[in-house]
């Protein structure tokens, strides 16, 4: 075709271009998508597009011609490949907003579904032992164990109970068909992991003992036959009286949080003297009065006392060199009282649908 | 111990507000459990006499009771109680009463029924319940002693329920002097700073007679009752009581009978001697024997049941021998005072504590008496106890007597001071009292506060007390015992509250407390959730769980089913599966960290505890499925269940980081035969198990769906090496991967393929995983294709091809001489 040797000039050439980039126009407005546009912008502006055969068609030109001519293709060009580029930004807008409108997902559908990975749950009695311990470790007491089957001497004698002592009657005991008939029992509270401790090392002791009980109770929504309690116990030289209200005022109030106070009020037990029960400020009406303190604004949490010098005696330790103080109280009831269980038997039902509350 | 505001300013005037007087109690260990302010609010309540009972025409658990308001008025009262009869009088309150609840009395319709006014019980009067009436059972009305009073009548004028306040106290085993209201007042009036005096009988007090004469007493048994006074009355007053002594009887808990019982029991709760009137007449010989029980001698006591006695008791006798009541509990049913009675001899004696504790335990018999004898009564308080015994009846006699005069004879005192507790001297150091307390008292403050409890302090020389304890207060013998008593008279709450100075710095968990509480989250972080399954099984339990049946077994247990210490905690967690499913339970995972219990081990006596751990994985939709064990061997399938065990295993060894632990499959009692396998630590130690539950197991559970089980010994687990926490350089050179497939014997572990491309890899060899198993096939029967995913990698350059196809052929090698495995191509 270009070899016809048509007389070219400068208007025929402009003419043509004008021709060539109106076709152009329309065809980059139609392009559907980013794909036809690249095939659009190959003919049209391309090494074979219509305006690179315009252009060969200057070498015909009188050389004084050929930059007018020259220029007004040029011209179309950019006017074309500007026209392209704001074609393919459209046309990528448009395929975007369509992409992103076909990926929509309901992420709720994924947060609500049956088949999420759970997580399990710690019982709500570690969960309080656990903060129990953390709270007497933070005020500088170690952590100590003991069994849970022990002797009639580490439960009673050492403990200032001998046999026959009326004090005993104060546990319902249950016996191990093992030894002697009364001699191995499971432990009614955790005080013999003190004597245990006491017999092992010397003071000074500072230690909380967490574990498991067992009485022979008939359950009720306040007690189970099997449960836990935690014990503190302090020896050392100086230790008073006033150290052991001041230690339960500390705990309470690093436990519970502000506004809970402590108090202590004469009791009896026969490994202490003199001994106490404490009270603690009720942590659900704080002292306001409400159903969980019968209306008094304290919960009575536990007992203490200072270390009977017969159990100082029973383990070896000089009364008149060293003293100390015990306490105890029960994990479950604590727990109990916090968490508002009403019945105290759901701790030993594992019902899934209790367990994953906490 | 109910102890009246009225009753104990017989003592001291104790005149400071009540809640005041209630703390104050509270403060000396004499807990205040309630207090009830009783004659207050009963106005428009009246005395009202039950005519008839009808049958609510629309309701079948409240009736229509007429009864006679007063004046010939009947009102038609609604009631729910069923514990009264035509004739009864009960409380009436009428329409616009307040009662001491706060609650008004308003006319009103229940079901239909017009009701004009309500029947009460006595709680919801505030006055205490006479034991008895209250019988478990239900609310019910209080029902009044016949002849009472006219209906009509003010119920607090018929009940002489005049304002009063009693005291509901917790009095702690060590206290029985606080078991009267004389050690209760006195106590109080010592906080208080008030005085405290013993009544004054003055006048009433009638002179004893000598024409009455003595009594014979005889105690043979002075061990057992070393102190026996007895004292005979004549023309003792028949009758009741007057009201004043029947009231505060009923205040302080006890039923009015007649004027010698009520005199009794009235002088038990006044000054704490529990005591016993005998009819003289009805006493074989005119007289007491003491002595101990006869081998199987039979008594019928009081509340009429047959007792065996023997030789450990203390039998009180007429002068025949014939016994009449076991010492120091409760008397028998042949000299038991009547309507007819003249005259009475008086026992007040004094009981071996230990003797009383030991004969009311075995006998199962519970009384007042007991109580106070077992934790111990004043010695020197029967002579008191007499006087106020006399003083008391010559009181009642004008309104009971019938006209004639009470004579008293003489006391017969028989004591045996061999056996009688020692008045206890105590030496008390002022330093001592302060060092134990924390205190800063003075030689006075310390003679001060125990003086008025009757704690007589002498100082022979500064700063030491000799403390002589009163006999009343037999619980307080050591100078620790003396230095309580102080404390408990400062006060508890005025110690200063001071907080040691934790020495030795021993605080903190130790690790096997770190590493324990880490198991824990990490069975929880897969998704199991904590049991606390009971420590109890039931005979049998473990057979049912394919484990061996010798456990430790329980003395005394309250129930059957809870007679056997587990030695595995298997059984307990398939019973809470089992509870769970019961309850429409979905993926029921469960873990638990407990002890279990084995016989104990040659020359010890307490059983061996071993802390478990064990995870349970409950049948349903998720655990039912293949898993990633294709079929399965022999393509039993539902591999769900055991595979979410293993992954528990899986994690918790990596999250402790344990290594050189191994799955060896292996018969483990009560799991599956061919799913099971050992946990096992590098050097051979059994660390535990993991695996399927035997299908008879969970049958025998109750379970219809395959369980998944895991359980270790949490020392053993804890003891194994773990990961040293030391870093290792990353590589930054592109590393190759490799895919190997190998056809392997089914008996050939998975986990020996890819402990020897471990050890044929080398350093190269950065990580390699099993990612597929196929069965069926070309690849044959008894046969399964293992697919291994190896990444290789140097950490100084990058591999060149011929390195890693010289890897990749070491691998093969190793694995087919080992294993005689294929690769497959
Ligand atoms: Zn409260």
């Amino acid at each position: 075709m270009t070899s016809r040797l048509t007389p070219e000039n400068t208007p025929s050439i402009a003419a043509a271009a004008a021709a060539v980039e109106a076709d152009g126009r329309r065809r980059i407005e139609a392009a559907a998508d980013l794909a036809a546009l690249r095939e659009v912008e190959r003919t049209v502006v391309g090494k074979r597009s219509e305006l690179a055969r315009l252009h060969t068609r200057l070498a015909r030109l009188a050389p004084e011609e050929r930059r007018d001519a020259g220029a007004v293709i040029h011209d179309a060009r950019t006017r074309l490949q500007e026209q392209l580029g704001r074609r393919a930004a459209a046309l990528d807008a448009e395929e975007r907003a369509r992409r992103v409108a076909e990926e929509r997902l309901d992420l709720t559908e994924i947060s609500t579904h049956a088949w999420l990975p759970r997580r399990g749950h710690l019982h709500l009695v570690t969960q309080t032992r656990e903060e129990l311990e953390d709270t007497f470790v933070a005020m500088g007491f170690a952590v100590a164990e003991g069994p849970e089957a022990e002797t009639d001497w580490y439960n009673f004698q050492a403990l200032n109970m001998p046999p026959a002592h009326p004090a005993r009657g104060m546990w319902d005991t249950l016996y191990l068909r093992l030894g002697e008939p009364g001699q191995v029992l499971l432990r009614t509270h955790t005080s013999p992991v003190q004597v245990r401790l006491m017999e092992s090392r010397e003071p000074p002791i500072y230690a909380v003992m967490p574990g498991r009980c067992y009485r022979r109770d008939t359950p009720d929504a306040r007690h189970t036959p099997v449960f836990h309690q935690i014990e503190g116990l302090v020896v050392d030289r100086g230790i008073t009286f006033g150290d052991l209200a001041g230690t339960i005022e500390a705990f309470t109030g690093a436990y519970f949080g502000a506004g809970i106070h402590s108090r202590l009020r004469p009791s009896y037990f026969p490994f202490t003297e003199p001994s106490a029960e404490f009270e603690v400020t009720c942590p659900i009406c704080a002292g306001e009065g409400c159903r969980t303190c019968s209306g008094s604004g304290w919960i009575e949490l536990g007992g203490c006392g200072m270390v009977d010098p017969n159990v100082f005696e029973a383990v070896g330790v000089d009364a008149e060199v060293y003293s100390g103080f015990a306490f105890g109280f029960g994990i479950d009831r604590l727990a109990q009282v916090r968490a508002g269980l009403s019945d105290m038997r759901v701790l030993l039902d594992n019902d899934v649908r209790f367990l994953t509350q906490f | 111990m109910r102890a009246p505001l009225s009753w104990l300013r017989d003592y001291a005037p104790l005149e400071a507000p009540v809640d005041d007087l209630a703390a104050t109690l509270s403060a000396l260990g004499l807990v205040v459990e309630g207090v009830h302010h009783v004659g207050g609010g009963l106005g428009g309540v009246v005395v009202s006499k039950v005519l008839g009972i009808r049958r609510h025409p629309d309701a079948d658990r409240i009736r229509l009771v007429d009864v006679d308001a007063g004046n010939g008025e009947v009102a038609q009262i609604v009631c729910g109680a069923w514990n009264f009869a035509e004739g009864d009088l009960v409380p009436l309150a009428r329409v616009g009463a307040v009662l001491p609840g706060g609650m008004e009395i308003s006319r009103r319709k229940m079901r239909g029924e017009w009701s004009d006014g309500m029947l009460c019980s006595a709680s919801e009067l505030d006055i205490p319940e006479p034991p008895g009436s209250a019988d478990g059972t239900g609310p019910g009305l209080m029902i009044l002693p016949r002849g009472l009073a006219e209906p009509g009548a003010p119920l607090a004028d018929a009940l002489e329920l005049g304002p009063d306040v009693v005291f509901d106290l917790d009095v702690s085993s060590n206290r029985p002097d606080a078991l009267c209201m004389a050690g209760v007042a006195r106590d109080l009036a010592a906080a208080l700073g008030e005085p405290w005096a013993a009544l004054s009988s003055g006048s009433v007090l009638p002179p004893v007679d000598r024409s009455v004469g003595v009594a014979p007493i005889t105690v043979e048994a002075g061990d057992l009752c070393p102190r026996f006074v007895g004292t005979v009355f004549e023309d003792v007053p028949l009758g009741a009581s007057p009201a004043w002594i029947a009231r505060r009887l009923t205040l302080a808990g006890m039923r009015p009978i007649s004027a010698v019982v009520d005199v009794s029991n009235y002088v038990m709760l006044d000054v704490g001697q529990p005591n016993h009137a005998y009819d003289l007449d009805r006493l074989g010989g005119g007289g007491i024997l003491v002595r101990r029980g006869a081998p199987g001698e039979i008594l019928e006591t009081l509340d009429g049941v047959s007792r065996t006695l023997g030789p450990e008791d203390c039998v009180i006798c007429d002068a025949t021998g014939g016994a009449v009541g076991v010492g120091g509990i409760m008397g028998g049913a042949s000299a038991e005072i009547g309507p007819g009675t003249t005259r009475v001899l008086l026992e007040t004696a004094w009981f071996q504590p230990m003797a009383i504790a030991r004969t009311g335990s075995r006998l199962g018999l519970h009384s007042e008496a007991r109580v106070r004898f077992e934790r111990g009564v004043d010695p020197e308080v029967a002579p008191w106890a007499v006087e106020r015994f006399a003083a008391l009846l010559a009181a009642v006699a004008p309104a009971a007597s019938g006209g004639r005069t009470l004579r008293r004879g003489p006391s017969s005192d028989v004591r045996d001071d061999a056996h009688m507790p020692a008045p206890a001297v105590v030496r008390v150091r002022t330093a001592r009292v302060n060092a134990i307390l924390g205190t800063d008292l003075d030689d006075g403050d310390v003679a001060g506060l125990l003086g008025p409890i009757g704690f007589r302090a002498e100082a022979p020389e500064p700063g030491v007390h000799a403390v002589t304890v009163p006999s009343w207060r037999l619980d307080s013998a050591r100078e620790i015992d003396v230095i309580e008593e102080v404390a408990r008279l400062w006060g508890y709450g005025r110690i200063e509250r001071t907080v040691p100075a934790a020495r030795g710095g021993s605080g903190g968990l130790t690790g096997r407390q770190r590493d324990r509480r880490f198991v824990r989250q990490a069975l929880a972080g897969a998704g199991f959730d904590e049991a606390w399954t009971s420590t109890f099984l039931a005979p049998g339990d473990l057979e049912r769980a394919g484990l061996d049946p010798a456990a430790v077994e329980v003395e005394n247990p309250l129930d059957r089913s809870e007679s056997i210490l587990r030695t595995a905690l298997l059984p307990g967690l398939l019973k809470a599966v089992k509870f769970n499913m019961d309850r429409q339970g979905v993926d029921v995972r469960l873990f638990e960290v407990g002890t279990v219990f084995f016989l104990p081990g040659e020359g010890r006596v307490t059983p061996e505890e071993v802390e478990h751990v064990a995870a349970i994985v409950g049948p349903g939709p998720a655990t039912e499925g293949a898993g990633a064990v294709r079929g399965g061997a022999g393509g039993a399938g539902g591999a769900g269940a055991v595979r979410a065990a293993v992954l528990a295993w899986s994690y918790l060894a990596e999250a402790l980081g344990i290594s050189g632990v191994s799955l060896s499959a292996a018969a483990v009692p009560g799991m599956h035969p061919s799913r099971a396998a050992n946990i096992v630590a590098g050097d051979g130690a059994l660390i535990g198990a993991v695996g399927e539950v035997a299908p008879e197991v969970r049958a025998a559970y109750g379970l219809g769906g395959r369980v998944g089980y895991l359980t270790a010994s949490l020392d053993a687990l804890l003891g194994v090496a773990r990961r040293r926490r030391q870093a290792r350089d990353v590589s930054r050179f592109p590393g190759s991967d490799v895919d190997l497939a190998f056809v392997v014997d089914e008996r050939v572990p998975a986990a020996a393929v890819l402990a020897t491309l471990r050890e044929a890899g080398g350093e190269l060899l950065e990580a390699a995983s099993l990612f597929d198993v196929f069965r069926g096939g070309q690849v044959g029967t008894g046969r399964r294709s293992l697919a291994f995913r190896l990444r290789f990698r140097a950490s100084d350059r990058t591999l060149a091809e011929g390195e890693i196809a010289a890897a990749r052929q070491r691998e093969i090698d190793a694995v087919t001489a080992a294993h005689g495995a294929e690769l497959r191509g």
